[in-house]
């Protein structure tokens, strides 16, 4: 008995579509819509006041040679330099995040109780808890009388203005310890589904936890991982958040993509400058997707 | 109450042909079993009846009324499902009272009649809880109630019974039964259990391959079936099937010979041709070695099984089962001997088909 | 030396969930404690005198008050039902219609959603609500937040149709219904634990959004509390840092309280690893 009820009897093909209008009205108008018309406006000398505002012209590609001008581009501020940054950022984020998710994920794997829960607990909330409040409470961990600092005093390691002196650093914390939760609970819920068999037969064998790890779960959550990565460095591209810490600086420093497409469009009035480095940072999370894609399947044909 | 007809109905999925052009006449009143085993074509047969699949060719009529094109809530029928489909949040008086709802019953009306049926179903006293709190066998009760409170002119059943435990099962069959007697509304019924289909179908439709390969009253069924494939079907365990030619008016297999019984047609025309040798294990008879047409075999099996004792003698590669009813069962050890009245042997000729 | 290494391998535990732990908490600190100390500045200290001044000074600001428990509340419920509400019915059409590509529309609907989310739409976005004449309306938001959540709730939603079997809705029809009786009789109830689960998902994330609402809105009586915590500055320019502790303590307090809620209640369900 085939399952695909072929005949529209449930839901008639007109049912159905009305069923579904409202989803694509919603994201015609503010996904699809939107992203046509990004595309449209790099291509324009659009601003929010003046000249631009009034008679928008279209000259072409010239806000992307603007933005590739091999003799500024690099410049702090520009947009090479915030590539560089964002491409820094975004690396050094999502090792932090696996690495640390995967590394719970382990240490609880076949483990209860209220240890659990309460580890647990604190990485999600460091998830979900709203970011204007988390941003506060981590400008005063970082203060330089902050709660970091006295933590490295006790240590008797240096302890540095972490927002003036290592911005970077400081934002790459944040953004790890922000988003944790999510490798850790995927990873946990893959761990969790590998049946207690397989392990109890390598246990048997004599292997020891890295050769159970490495040999028995690491291919296990392979799809998982693809996962992870990839997922996890798209919304970190395309994250804004650390602009609550740092507004972009100390002196362009943080100037991360979000950042910097929002400084160019809203701070400058650029819409037309801004919409040429959304397009470009569309089309790298499109290539960014299109290798997940592209290694899920091969994940899937090798199953 | 409604008489119930397909003309050359078909329905095809992509490619493969679930139903094959099948003619049904289902009499007002009636209660047919649709009997085969899984992707013969029975449950797409009673999904087609309800409206849950739309033919691809032929029609459909429901007291003599063309309901081809007519979607499943304005057929008037009543179905019970496999799963029951109980709804959840609903409770049991709720549920019941569904079909009533949905045509415009007032709260007060269809809570009497839910009400007044649950009670014939001896399931009133659950009226409140919800399809979680109460027991599997009661759980189909509640379907069936709903299935008759509007009074359906046809009533369906896919495999209602195959989740209850052996025992609910022989209750819940024989409760079927009185009940379809009772209110006296056209029934058509999926199983694959043979058993069950014997026990309460007024007649057994038989379907192998989205074609009904026979259809007639249970005892028909069992002693005149009309293909090897129905023959082996009903009766547990099934009919005997012995490989033998036919030579010089005898039955011939490697081991033994056999009188050629009577038919209508004359059997001389079959000469030398490979044909099949139908008995069912009741037909077939212990007896001593010097009996005439008495046909020896290795003892291969002995299952006594309380008022029965089922023999499997090893004959000549083939395998005969016989049913011994006695009281202690049979002392068999290395060869036996068995044999079979000529009239209840069964034909079938080469292409599987009762040779009368 | 079995009995070294389990001694040793505690220890490495021990000392990672310590390290861990110590990690995740510490930057609350500043938000549990900051709140009940009458001179808190953003150093961590214990409050010599705890107290409940900052909450009642931040009860007595109309403006932030307003901002937490009028504004978020409607712009997060507004995209809450809209989201669940739009999705639900979607994610049943989409599992029950024969449409060609199916799959791959949610797919690619959710690649969309995070690639165009918040930055790289930002000027688009703000241009279209613009000429909706929706800037520095709540409508404004709630639209452009429900767009954004629309995707990946129709995921998760469409694991949830998934596994209705057909049979209730079959039932149905055969009992009489039609296809709008069927939806609302047994479809929407059966579905109900999968639109709580879209619902706090959709709230939890509105509720903590900050760059959509700091974009399309302007005047302060329409700002949520994400916007508004940035607003209690002295004349000097320098934030109170006594009634932003203490606004951004009530402000996470909802959230927390839910979370504590579902997880007690459901255990913590994680969907194909979306946000939940």
């Amino acid at each position: 008995m085939p399952s695909e009820l072929q005949d529209d009897i449930l839901l008639t093909r007109r049912t159905g579509l009305t069923l579904l209008s409202p989803t694509f009205v919603f994201v015609g108008l503010f996904l699809l819509f939107p992203f046509a018309w990004v595309v449209v406006i790099s291509f324009t000398d659009r601003t929010l006041l003046g000249a631009g505002a009034a008679n928008p012209q279209f000259i072409g590609l010239d806000n992307f040679r603007q933005l590739f001008d091999t003799q500024t581009w690099m410049h702090s501020g520009e947009f090479g330099r915030s590539l560089v940054l964002t491409s820094y950022f975004v690396i050094a984020s999502l090792a932090g995040q696996v690495t640390l998710g995967l590394g719970i994920a382990l240490a609880f794997h076949r483990r209860k109780g209220l240890l659990r829960e309460t580890i647990f607990t604190l990485v999600t909330l460091a998830w979900i808890l709203p970011e204007t409040a988390i941003a506060f409470t981590w400008t005063s961990f970082l203060d330089p009388s902050g709660t970091l600092n006295t933590f490295l005093a006790a240590l008797g390691l240096p302890q540095p203005d972490w927002l003036l002196d290592a911005p970077m650093a400081s934002i790459v914390m944040f953004n790890i310890w922000r988003g944790t939760a999510f490798s850790m609970l995927l990873f946990s819920a893959a761990l969790g589904n590998v049946r207690p068999s397989y392990l109890e037969t390598a246990d048997v064998l004599g292997a020891n936890a890295w050769q159970r790890f490495r040999d028995i779960l690491l291919p296990m959550i392979r799809p998982q991982l693809t996962t992870a990565i990839i997922l996890v460095t798209l919304w970190t591209f395309n994250v804004f958040t650390p602009f609550l810490l740092t507004q972009g600086g100390p002196a362009f420093r943080t100037d991360i993509m979000a950042i910097h497409t929002y400084r160019i469009a809203f701070r400058y009035f650029e819409f037309g400058l801004g919409s040429a480095i959304a397009v470009i940072v569309m089309l790298i999370n499109f290539v960014l997707a299109a290798i997940y894609l592209f290694a899920l399947k091969r994940g899937e044909a090798t199953r | 109450m409604a008489n119930l007809r397909f003309e050359s109905v078909t329905k095809s999925f992509g490619d493969v042909t679930a139903v094959d052009s099948v003619d049904l006449d289902v009499r007002d009143g009636e209660f047919v079993c649709l009997l085969g085993p899984s992707g013969c074509g029975k449950t797409t047969t009673l999904r087609l009846i309800a409206g849950l699949e739309r033919t691809t060719r032929g029609i459909i009529r429901i007291g003599e009324e063309d309901v081809t094109r007519v979607g499943p809530a304005n057929r008037d029928i009543g179905m019970v499902f496999q799963d029951y489909a109980l709804y959840p949040h609903m409770t049991v008086l709720e549920n019941i009272a569904y079909p009533l709802k949905v045509r415009g019953a007032t709260t007060a009306a269809r809570g009497e009649r839910a009400r007044q049926v649950a009670r014939s179903l001896q399931i009133e006293h659950l009226l409140d809880r919800t399809p979680s709190q109460i027991s599997g066998g009661q759980q189909q009760r509640t379907s069936v109630a709903r299935a008759v409170v509007h009074s359906p002119r046809v009533f369906l059943f896919d495999e209602p019974l195959s989740n209850l435990d052996a025992k609910l099962r022989l209750e819940a069959r024989a409760f079927l039964k009185r009940l379809q007697r009772e209110v006296g509304v056209t029934a058509v019924y999926v199983t694959h259990d043979q058993a069950e289909a014997m026990a309460i179908a007024d007649r057994i439709a038989v379907m192998d391959q989205g074609r009904i390969v026979q259809i007639g009253p249970p005892l028909e069924v069992y002693r005149k079936p009309r293909t090897t494939f129905v023959a082996d079907f009903l009766g547990s365990p099934p009919m005997n099937l012995i490989p033998i030619r036919y030579r010089e008016g005898k039955l011939e297999h490697t081991t033994f010979q056999l009188p050629a019984p009577n038919r209508t047609v004359d059997l001389r025309g079959l000469e030398g041709e490979a044909l099949t040798l139908g008995v069912r294990p009741e037909h077939v008879i212990l007896c001593g070695p010097d009996e005439p047409g008495s046909i020896a075999g290795e003892v291969f099996g002995l299952e006594p099984l309380g008022p029965e004792t089922l023999v499997s003698l090893d004959v000549g590669g083939t395998l005969l089962v016989a049913r011994i009813f006695a009281d202690d069962p049979p002392v068999l050890d290395g060869t036996a001997h068995v044999r079979v009245a000529p009239d209840t042997v069964h034909l079938f000729g080469s292409d599987g088909v009762r040779i009368d | 030396m079995n009995l070294v290494r389990f001694v040793v391998v505690r220890i490495a535990f021990a000392s990672f969930v310590a390290g861990i732990a110590a990690a995740f908490a510490l930057p609350l600190l500043w938000l549990i404690l900051a709140p009940f100390h009458d001179q808190a500045t953003l150093s961590v200290s214990l409050p010599t005198h705890p107290t409940l001044d900052n909450f009642r000074d931040v009860f007595g600001n109309t403006f932030a008050v307003r901002a937490l428990f009028v504004n978020s509340v409607i712009q997060a419920a507004g995209a809450m039902v809209l989201t669940t509400l739009v999705a639900t019915l979607g994610a049943y059409a989409l599992s029950r219609i024969r449409l060609p590509g199916r799959d791959i529309f949610v797919y690619v609907l959710i690649l969309f959603s995070s690639v165009v989310t918040g930055s790289a739409a930002m000027v688009p976005i703000f241009l279209l609500v613009y000429r909706m004449g929706l800037i520095d309306q709540h409508l404004g938001v709630i639209l452009v937040f429900t767009g954004g959540l629309i995707p990946v709730a129709l995921f998760i939603m469409r694991d949830f149709m998934q596994s209705i079997p057909r049979s209730y809705e079959e039932s149905a029809l055969v009992n009489g219904a039609n296809q709008w009786q069927m939806l609302r009789d047994v479809v929407l109830p059966m579905t109900r634990s999968g639109m709580m689960v879209i619902g706090i998902w959709a709230f939890v994330n509105v509720w903590g959004s900050f760059l959509i609402p700091f974009i399309l809105l302007r005047s302060p009586e329409r700002m949520p509390a994400a916007t508004a915590t940035y607003s209690f500055y002295t004349e000097a320019g320098t934030p109170v840092i006594t009634l932003v502790s203490a606004y951004a303590l009530l402000y996470v307090l909802p959230v927390l309280i839910l979370y504590l809620f579902v997880n007690w209640k459901y255990g913590f369900q994680f969907f194909g690893g979306i946000k939940a």
